[in-house]
């Protein structure tokens, strides 16, 4: 299931189209990651705040998003392009690669809801495929 | 026994009082098509599949999906006894369709996407999770029957 030209293509005007709201993107995301997904907050205990739209959800968001941004541009070589994140996920963060997963979910959804005319299947799968990828590549380093 | 709250039961009635189930169904079954291709196998009989777009316009597509929105009302309709509600479609899914229950998670994301993509961001982070739970109560019940 790797991105075929096609796929880079779409990835890449969409995010040209959707950039500007990267943080707002992120930080909704990752706001209803903790609420849907309550386990994840276990990586988050040192914060004083784990609610939507608090102070470290959206800073940490916008953190996030830009390491997206990131791949977009390395999306001919995630595997490279993403390896000192690879490094830092699995040697330092160590978050279980099942929660890339559960966060690209929440993504999708954030997309879906500010964009539902562009986010059409043939976005959505291009996404699809795009954040695996990316959870692929942040995953090389772990074993 | 899943346990419901209010608020709960009230968020999964509000959203599915104000769905199209023909517009809806539709839609999150053609996005599965779509972004799942795979799930392509067990719509074999049901003409043209070729490519995106036959997908979106194939009348058995959109007569099933609406299909299945309808069945999923059984759910709303019955929230304490999905199980129950569920155990004939169950068995129908296993024995009869041979559908890997796999597939039933996949269906539920493109649902949510496209319940998300109407409602905007009234879809807050609550009633996703209330919506999530309830389709994970549905993906378990309609595997339950498999042996």
């Amino acid at each position: 299931m790797s991105l075929s030209a096609k796929d880079k293509k779409t990835v890449k005007t969409f995010w040209a189209k959707v950039s500007s709201n990267g943080e707002a993107i992120g930080a909704d995301a990752l706001s209803r990651m903790l609420v849907v997904y309550p386990q994840t907050k276990t990586y988050f205990s040192h914060w004083k705040d784990l609610s939507p739209g608090s102070a470290p959800v959206v800073k940490h968001g916008a953190t996030v998003m830009a390491g997206v941004a990131d791949a977009v541009a390395k999306i001919d070589d995630l595997t490279s392009g993403l390896l000192s994140l690879s490094e830092l996920h699995a040697f330092t963060l160590r978050v279980d690669p099942s929660n890339f997963k559960i966060l690209s979910h929440n993504i999708l959804v954030v997309l879906a809801i500010m964009f539902p005319t562009d986010f059409t299947p043939e976005v959505h799968v291009a996404m699809d495929k795009f954040l695996a990828a990316v959870a692929r590549a942040l995953s090389e380093k772990y074993r | 026994m899943v346990e419901w709250t209010e608020q709960e039961r009230s968020i999964i009635t509000s959203i599915f009082s104000n769905l199209d189930y023909d517009d809806v169904g539709p839609k999150a079954l053609v996005r599965c098509l779509i972004v799942y291709p795979w799930t392509q196998r067990y719509f074999a009989s049901f003409g043209n599949l070729y490519n995106a777009d036959a997908i979106k316009t194939n009348p058995n597509i959109q007569a099933h999906g609406t299909r299945v929105l309808h069945g999923l009302d059984r759910a709303v309709k019955n929230m304490d006894n999905i199980k129950g509600t569920y155990a004939e479609l169950s068995v129908l899914h296993s024995e009869k369709l041979h559908v890997d229950p796999d597939n039933f998670k996949l269906l539920a994301d493109c649902l949510t996407i496209v319940i998300a993509a109407k409602m905007g961001s009234g879809f807050t982070p609550e009633m996703q999770a209330t919506f999530q739970k309830f389709l994970a109560v549905v993906v378990s019940a309609l595997g339950r029957q498999y042996h």
